[in-house]
């Protein structure tokens, strides 16, 4: 209809189709720090009913066994690396140099979630077992949930890798499931010292 | 180049409302008709709160029933209204205010939108289920929320639990959406200290959403655990702390406050330069201001709690609940800068603005009362605290949320709203909603205790008086409805900006195509809310405005 021109359209990066996929990280990150807000409000629940117990432990409960869990925490964390090593080799396009560490961080998480499951498998306390039972079970389930998480966004980034050239130009689902990765770690870290460190 | 992006397109089919859209416009209208349709249910549950309330006796319902009308009528306000109505503006309004063509994230959006359907239906449908709703007031304490006589797994708490839940899964996507949009994809030459207040209070409270939801979900996943799992996280009998759910509860819910009545505070400072044909006074510290309420606001929630907490606690959070009156008198201080010799124009947005406004500085006063250890130990649990947040959240919020609806209605739908009935809907309100709240003060300083069904016949006169000014809210409504009917079929056509505002999206015709300024963003070269100076807010604004009105004039 009109004719009028129209003045020269200035676009930048942030605008149009074709660059969302910057915007995808940003949403994660954004999601990572809300989610790790509930792992807080778990934290400090566990600190405060622990704090404020006059009977921690219920009755014919020793205390936690440290000796198994505190390998899991070594394979876990180590798998950060494991996936460090992976990025590194997506970085210079060894593609099957980043599928065999990421496998390999796959791997050690599954072995992780198996750990756990034998762990709670040997448990003489269930989740209704006072406040003690409770936090445990909701701690480390919340926890294995994520690394659930973990290892199936990694297994969809490995098929993904297939994908002729989908990789080449950087992918910013790898980044993503890395950062969820090491977020998964830490939480765990911290777990690790509220759950079998913490001495009263 | 032809300007065919400013030429309006054919208007699309009704129907879309009614599907999966991920346009954020047909969002927005959609998030808010359905809060419309949650606010008239929940205001019929206060009709027969209030109705209840006209006679001491418990005469018109039974107790338990009054149990769960109460606890549902601020359920549904809150988490089915308040929130979808904001989330639908800002659907609405940011995209077009920085210029960005859609959401970041428009999938994302519109299942966060569809979500609120769901969670709406299971809080209906705990009308239906044996249990009846749940009963223990919108803030589901334990140990009252973990009584469940009859003994079924689906009872109205845990639907109420679930419902709650799915709603913070909802806003957490909602926000994850807006922070990002607003964060990456602005206008050219749109910094952050260009950016309409209202986007910057909108990324203030979906900030505080994102830090404070997720403890509000913890803690109603443990809820859940304890009424279906038999854990103890807060029951007392088995080492647990009731008092713990308390503060996790408030730990969002108090800033949830915030998430309501910041937005507002982006409305009141869009609105109050357009009518007052002014500046924005201190808009920098406006600005900011919003940040330091976030900030602030995470540091408040025991004084909802002072009767359960130590003493040292008690000191600390009144200390900094009485600090964000701060920020807010700084925003208050602004808006009544930019009216001061201003020219003012009485429309009804901006009647809608100074009533909120004036409801807003009397919530403020109360609740630096509130804030006060003493005065809030003497009315804890009483109407004083109804009364209180009554006129924040109706009183302010609502109507900033009345004025927003009126002031951007014709963007978004290329109709005027007829000024008569805005101005009926205004008068009803203002009137009904300080003849409904204001009882509610001396009921309260009388000890009369908030959710009872019966009280002593010596608080009869003020609950009578609030019960007719709940009953003229109640009418308040049809004049609104019928204007936004009515003028949304039949309406005066609109032009671009017939409010001649300042702003990205009142460069855009009315309503804006789907992809709002396309491939053609202007760059934006001054600060907003330039009125009265003469400068134009993007490149080449002459021409744009030009094309817009041969657009209309051609039509």
């Amino acid at each position: 209809m009109s004719t009028t021109p129209m003045p020269p359209a200035t676009p930048t990066a942030a605008h149009g189709g074709g660059h969302h996929a910057s915007h995808n990280l940003t949403g994660f990150i954004i999601f990572l720090c809300s989610e790790s807000v509930i792992f807080l409000a778990f934290f400090s629940g566990y600190a405060i009913l622990r704090g404020s117990a006059l009977n921690w432990l219920p009755p014919g409960v020793e205390g936690l066994e440290w000796r198994m869990p505190l390998i899991n925490t070594i394979v876990l964390v180590s798998s950060s690396l494991t996936m460090v090593a992976a990025e590194h080799f997506k970085a210079k396009e060894k593609l099957w140099l980043f599928r065999g560490f990421w496998l390999l961080t796959m791997a050690m998480g599954a072995y992780f979630l198996y750990g756990q499951a034998v762990e709670w498998g040997g448990l003489n306390f269930g989740l209704t077992s006072g406040t003690f039972g409770a936090t445990f079970y909701l701690l480390t389930g919340f926890h294995g949930l994520h690394v659930a998480t973990g290892v199936l966004l990694m297994g969809l980034m490995l098929l993904k890798s297939f994908l002729p050239g989908n990789y080449t130009g950087g992918e910013e689902g790898v980044k993503a499931t890395s950062l969820f990765w090491h977020f998964v770690d830490v939480i765990w870290i911290i777990l690790f010292v509220l759950l079998y460190v913490w001495r009263t | 180049m032809t300007s065919t992006a400013l030429v309006p397109e054919p208007l699309p089919s009704w129907r879309r409302y009614f599907g999966f859209s991920t346009d954020a416009k047909v969002i927005g209208i959609q998030y808010i008709v359905v809060a419309f349709f949650f606010f008239l249910i929940a205001g019929l549950l206060a009709m027969i709160i209030r109705g209840e309330l006209l006679t001491p006796a418990s005469d018109l319902v039974d107790r338990t029933v009054y149990n769960g009308l109460y606890t549902m009528h601020g359920t549904i306000m809150l988490f089915l209204f308040t929130f979808p109505v904001l989330n639908g503006l800002n659907n609405l309004l940011i995209p077009p205010m920085i210029g960005a063509p859609d959401m970041a994230f428009p999938r994302l959006n519109a299942v966060a939108f569809w979500m609120v359907p769901v969670f709406g239906f299971l809080l209906i449908a705990s009308f239906f289920v044996p249990s009846g709703p749940a009963t223990s007031g919108w803030w589901s304490y334990p140990p009252v929320s973990l009584q469940n006589p009859l003994g079924q797994l689906i009872n109205g708490e845990f639907l109420w639990v679930l419902a709650v839940a799915l709603s913070g899964i909802s806003s957490i996507l909602g926000a994850v959406n807006f922070v990002t949009t607003i964060l990456r994809m602005r206008a050219p030459g749109m910094g952050f200290f260009r950016m309409p207040v209202f986007c910057w209070t909108a990324l203030a409270a979906q900030t505080l959403q994102l830090i404070g939801l997720p403890a509000l979900t913890g803690g109603a996943v443990m809820l859940l655990m304890d009424l279906t799992l038999g854990t103890s996280f807060y029951r007392p009998e088995g080492g647990g702390d009731p008092v713990l759910y308390q503060h996790f509860f408030w730990f969002y819910s108090h800033p949830a406050v915030y998430v309501i009545i910041l937005p507002v505070f982006g409305i009141f400072s869009e609105l109050f330069p357009v009518y007052s044909r002014k500046p924005l006074f201190g808009y920098v510290y406006v600005a900011v201001a919003s940040f330091i309420i976030v900030g602030l606001g995470l540091v408040v929630w025991v004084h909802h709690i002072f009767p359960s907490v130590a003493q040292w606690m008690r000191n600390l959070f009144m200390v900094t609940t009485m600090l964000i009156a701060v920020p807010t008198g700084v925003k208050v201080f602004a808006w009544l800068g930019t009216m001061w010799r201003g020219k003012i124009k009485l429309t009804t947005p901006m009647l809608f603005c100074i009533g909120g406004l004036i409801n807003f500085v009397f919530a403020g006063i109360t609740g630096v009362m509130l804030a006060t250890v003493p005065v809030d130990i003497h009315v804890s649990n009483t109407y004083f605290v109804v009364g209180h947040f009554h006129y924040v959240i109706y009183g302010a919020a609502v109507m900033g949320i009345f004025a927003a609806i009126y002031h951007w209605f014709p963007k978004f739908t290329g109709r005027m709203p007829y000024e008569g009935l805005g101005k009926l809907h205004f008068v009803l309100t203002f009137l009904g909603a300080n003849l409904n709240f204001l009882p509610m003060h001396p009921l309260g300083l009388m000890g009369m205790p908030r959710r009872v069904s019966s009280y002593d016949p010596e608080f009869a006169f003020w609950n009578v008086l609030a019960s007719l000014g709940a009953f003229l809210l109640g009418v308040s409504i049809i004049p609104f409805l019928l204007n936004m009917i009515s003028s949304w079929v039949r309406g005066p056509r609109a032009n671009h900006n017939p409010w001649n505002a300042i702003g990205l999206e009142w460069l855009l015709p009315s309503p804006p195509p789907e992809d709002n300024f396309g491939d053609h963003v202007p760059t934006v070269i001054s600060r907003p809310y330039g009125y009265g100076k003469d400068e134009p807010l993007v490149e080449h604004q002459a021409e744009i405005e030009r094309a817009l009105t041969f657009a209309e004039v051609t039509r």
